[in-house]
């Protein structure tokens, strides 16, 4: 039993996708408001609050600028907060991923079945952000319909990176590490409430690898009706970071899960 | 007579210890097979073996005519697990969990529907169908367990400690499934720590300890060859000194453990005309049961 062999994907991870999402069904409505509330109070109070001093952002109405950035962050968060806290309850306190690696399904499709589900998670908060900006006609463009599958890649990247810290956790605390060390500090460096541009040149540097950067410099230009500049540099990034994280939860799962 | 499970020279470390110590077993159909040891004597690790769930390090096992891990995914197709603690979906009914399991093993909705009345007959919580886990009671969610095990009909159980912490009604139910299912030809391999339970149910037993099996065969093999046939039991605060006084002249062996003399013999009548004139005593004369081989295959005192 290999514990760094590559990742066997497979359509098993189906039906624990589904166990998820019947979970989810029951409690639908808190988990809607759950996830729309916090993004859209801050995208109205500091739109109309920052907005009506600042004449415009990056060529936009500051509302709109940080609708963009909104979207990708409460993506991100979705996601990250459905690997960690939910991710290991499933893992750890429930037992629910021990009661289905006792049946025909093997822990790659358990950790893709997971990587998957905060995905959806995030495609739903995403649309849902997305619905609130339409509705506010923050976005007059058909371009800015891209921003669904957009949310679907955040939320993969988030997800995949998430779960290398579920697989490390020793508890829920550990978790504070990731939010306030990783998640914040993304939010405030990658362009979600002003420019990056307005950072340090070394700041901008570090902003530049970071994900969260990547998927701003696709949601913004897009929501505004402008095909994204270095489109597939951005896509390859996020899928970059997609792609090795899955693999290394998955390497950090098996050594976790194989006493 | 086919062998389900088979494991030969199964060896396991974790960091420098010896978790398993070249076991060879070899279980057959309709077979209920008992593995007994104290804690920290392999049995779960084992258990995880023989289910594909790790790897060993040496030695090879095989489930179901698949070696496993290699084909251990076919093999669980087949294959049904009540865990030692639970591990039921909170969020759902007793109906859902039986659905959701089921999808696991590649069955479809209607075929896994048409399933659960009778596996909700079979654990007796028909009247339990819509109830959400956590308001059942806990030999109520040991019953879920089972019946969630044999959701996909499987030929092999495998059952860690399945009746720990329930009340007697419920280790009596579960007792009595359990039986049926080895009368439909089930194979049933269970771990624990009750030995009315491993005399009860099974047709033949292992005992473990630090890695190897120390003991197998039918529970009444266990007891002709490793123990005397009686016990008699003295209480008293005097009892040891009397042990140490008189016991040996009527014991093959004995044993002293806090107020309570343990003594094994072959023919008990001289010991019990001794001690019915011990007034300060109070005496239990017994047949040698499971437990008292257990304890002296693996010693009165306590793993740490």
């Amino acid at each position: 039993m290999n514990h760094f062999a590559l990742p066997r994907l497979s359509i098993r991870f189906f039906p624990i996708w589904r166990r998820h999402w019947l979970v989810w069904k029951k409690i639908a409505a808190p988990s809607i408001l759950g996830h729309l509330a916090d993004p859209v109070i801050y995208m109205l109070g500091l739109g109309y609050g920052l907005g009506s001093l600042l004449p415009e952002m990056g060529g936009m109405s500051y509302m709109a600028f940080l609708a963009a950035g909104t979207v990708c962050y409460s993506t991100m968060n979705s996601a990250s907060f459905e690997a960690l806290y939910s991710g290991f309850a499933r893992m750890h306190e429930q037992r629910t991923w021990e009661a289905i690696l006792n049946t025909p399904v093997s822990l790659d499709d358990v950790v893709l079945s997971e990587i998957l589900w905060a995905a959806t998670k995030s495609l739903m908060s995403g649309a849902a952000v997305l619905a609130v900006i339409w509705i506010l006609g923050l976005s007059q463009s058909l371009m800015s319909l891209w921003m669904i599958p957009l949310a679907l890649l955040i939320g993969l990247t988030f997800a995949a990176i998430g779960l290398i810290m579920t697989a490390l956790a020793p508890a829920y605390d550990f978790f504070m590490y990731y939010f306030t060390l990783v998640i914040t500090p993304m939010m405030l460096l990658c362009g979600v409430f002003f420019p990056v541009t307005q950072l340090p040149e070394s700041m901008q540097l570090v902003a530049g690898a970071l994900p969260l950067t990547h998927a701003i410099d696709l949601a913004r230009p897009l929501m505004s009706g402008t095909v994204p500049p270095q489109a597939l540099l951005h896509i390859a990034v996020l899928l970059a970071y997609t792609l090795v994280s899955f693999y290394v939860s998955l390497v950090l799962f098996r050594r976790r899960l194989s006493r | 007579m086919s062998a389900v499970i088979r494991a030969t020279g199964l060896q396991k470390s974790y960091g420098g210890n010896r978790v398993v110590d070249g076991l060879d077993l070899s279980i057959h159909r309709g077979e209920c097979f008992g593995l007994l040891g104290p804690n920290g004597a392999g049995k779960t690790t084992t258990l995880r073996m023989l289910l594909g769930l790790i790897a060993p390090d040496a030695g090879t096992a095989m489930l179901l005519d698949l070696p496993v891990p290699q084909a251990a995914r076919e093999a669980r197709i087949r294959v049904g697990v009540v865990p030692q603690m639970d591990n039921l979906d909170p969020d759902f009914t007793v109906a859902e969990n039986l659905l959701v399991y089921g999808r696991y093993f590649g069955m479809q909705d209607s075929e896994i529907e048409a399933r659960i009345p009778s596996l909700l007959e079979f654990a007796s919580l028909t009247s339990k169908r819509d109830a959400k886990v956590p308001t059942l009671s806990g030999g109520m969610k040991r019953r879920l367990t089972l019946a969630r095990a044999l959701v996909n009909d499987p030929d092999v159980i495998f059952l860690d400690e399945p009746t720990t912490g329930l009340d007697p009604q419920a280790r009596h139910l579960i007792w009595q499934r359990l039986r049926e299912l080895t009368q439909q030809g089930k194979t049933l391999l269970l771990t624990t720590h009750f030995m009315d339970e491993a005399e009860r149910l099974c047709h033949r037993l292992a005992v473990m300890d630090n890695g190897k099996l120390i003991s197998q065969g039918s529970p009444r093999e266990l007891i002709e060859q490793n123990i005397e046939p009686q016990v008699v039991e003295v209480f008293g605060e005097t009892s040891g000194q009397w042990a140490n006084e008189h016991a040996a002249n009527y014991a093959q062996r004995f044993e002293v453990s806090g107020e309570s003399v343990f003594c094994y013999v072959q023919d008990a009548q001289p010991l019990v005309k001794q001690l019915q004139a011990q007034t300060a005593l109070r005496y239990l004369h017994r047949p040698a049961n499971l437990e008292d081989v257990f304890l002296k295959l693996t010693g009165r005192e306590m793993r740490e």
